[in-house]
């Protein structure tokens, strides 16, 4: 138990994925406009990659390890990935039309989140046990969101701040992005 | 080599398989005429009907909760496609077919009172007080704010020349009115 605790707490605050590793900086910076649909893009992302590391460990360990195939790794965890996101887009359009109008494109741009890919990557590198996979892909998911909500909230402030002329914007976002990296090494050496 | 080929092969057919099904079972009914009439639109989600965008003026319009004659970008031949969809009558005499504008300062009468200066939302105006102001044809949206707050009417919204810059295609020319009833 105390072993899994650390893990979330290692993945989620001091490997932080987007700040610590800079995974997934797509989303970061894209969907971080407004605090209800950052949250919303989080707990999407947070179901595919919990999903997609699961799945793929299973993949890995049940097909590709047998078979000696793991020189196609990345191709089947790219399709792996691809299909829970396309599940997901069907059924947030199902569930929730206002989330599926409010996400649009970057829904479907799930699939090309680097950090989906490179959680399960990285816990096949690490030869992690599945429970302890599938905690890593939560617990970075976790993170994810976190920082998008908190980086979120932010943003909402900077848009009423009185930033100089030169940074209204994109700017001023991106250095807010590393004071807040800045802020989250204070985590190094917690785990 | 072998293994490999059999096995993705089946992975991704199943995998299809799996999506197709959930496509199936998650299916949701949108309504047809609203993608029909978005493809009426013009798609440049300018918002001069008020609505958040093309996807918003083509629900309500399905809905039949706005006037067919809400696009101004459109002009008549919208009109008349979305009378034909809808199977309205349209009525061509308010609407106006609209080609591209611009604001132009006429010189001699510009008092330099700054108004227009400061209404504008794009910043398009350049000037000072007592002096006279002038328009970057770059940054005017022609969104007619500065026409209406001028004083001595100097600043008007013009037709923009026809350049080698500023040429475009002419608007879909409208059909005779029985074409609309048949």
């Amino acid at each position: 138990m105390r072993e899994y605790l650390m893990l979330l707490l290692s993945t989620v605050l001091v490997n932080n994925v987007v700040l610590v590793k800079f995974l997934g900086l797509c989303p970061f910076m894209g969907i971080s406009k407004k605090t209800d649909t950052a949250v919303s893009m989080g707990l999407a992302t947070t179901f595919v990659m919990t999903m997609a590391s699961a799945s793929c460990w299973m993949l890995e360990h049940w097909l590709l390890m047998p078979l000696g195939m793991v020189y196609l790794r990345i191709l089947v965890y790219i399709l792996v990935i691809a299909v829970v996101v396309q599940f997901t887009e069907m059924v947030v359009r199902k569930t929730n039309p206002a989330l599926y109008q409010v996400l649009g494109i970057y829904l479907p741009l799930i699939t090309t989140n680097c950090a989906v890919l490179g959680i399960p990557l990285l816990t096949t590198q690490e030869k992690l046990p599945f429970v302890n996979s599938l905690l890593y892909g939560f617990g970075s998911a976790a993170g994810f969101t976190l920082v998008l909500l908190l980086f979120a909230g932010l943003r909402e402030r900077l848009a009423l701040a009185q930033v100089p002329g030169a940074f209204i914007g994109a700017p001023i976002g991106f250095i807010t992005a590393s004071l807040l990296a800045l802020a989250f090494m204070g985590f190094a050496g917690l785990v | 080599m072998f293994f490999a080929v059999v096995s993705l092969t089946i992975l991704g057919s199943a995998m299809g398989l799996f999506l197709g099904y959930a496509a199936r079972r998650l299916e949701v009914e949108g309504n047809p005429l609203v993608e029909e009439i978005q493809a009426i639109l013009p798609g440049s989600q300018c918002g001069q009907c008020g609505f958040p965008g093309c996807a918003g003026a083509a629900q309500a319009l399905a809905d039949r909760s706005a006037p067919i004659t809400l696009c101004p970008p459109g002009g008549r031949a919208v009109v008349q496609a979305l009378a034909l969809k809808l199977g309205v009558e349209a009525n061509l005499s308010d609407v106006k077919d609209n080609v591209p504008m611009i604001a132009e300062v006429k010189e001699e009468i510009c008092i330099g009172c700054t108004r227009c200066f400061k209404v504008c939302p794009t910043d398009a105006i350049m000037g000072a007080a007592q002096q006279m102001h002038s328009v970057f044809r770059e940054a005017c949206t022609a969104c007619g704010k500065c026409e209406e707050v001028c004083p001595t009417e100097s600043i008007k919204l013009q037709p923009i020349p026809v350049t080698l810059h500023a040429w475009y295609w002419h608007k879909p020319v409208i059909q005779p009115m029985q074409a609309v009833s048949a």
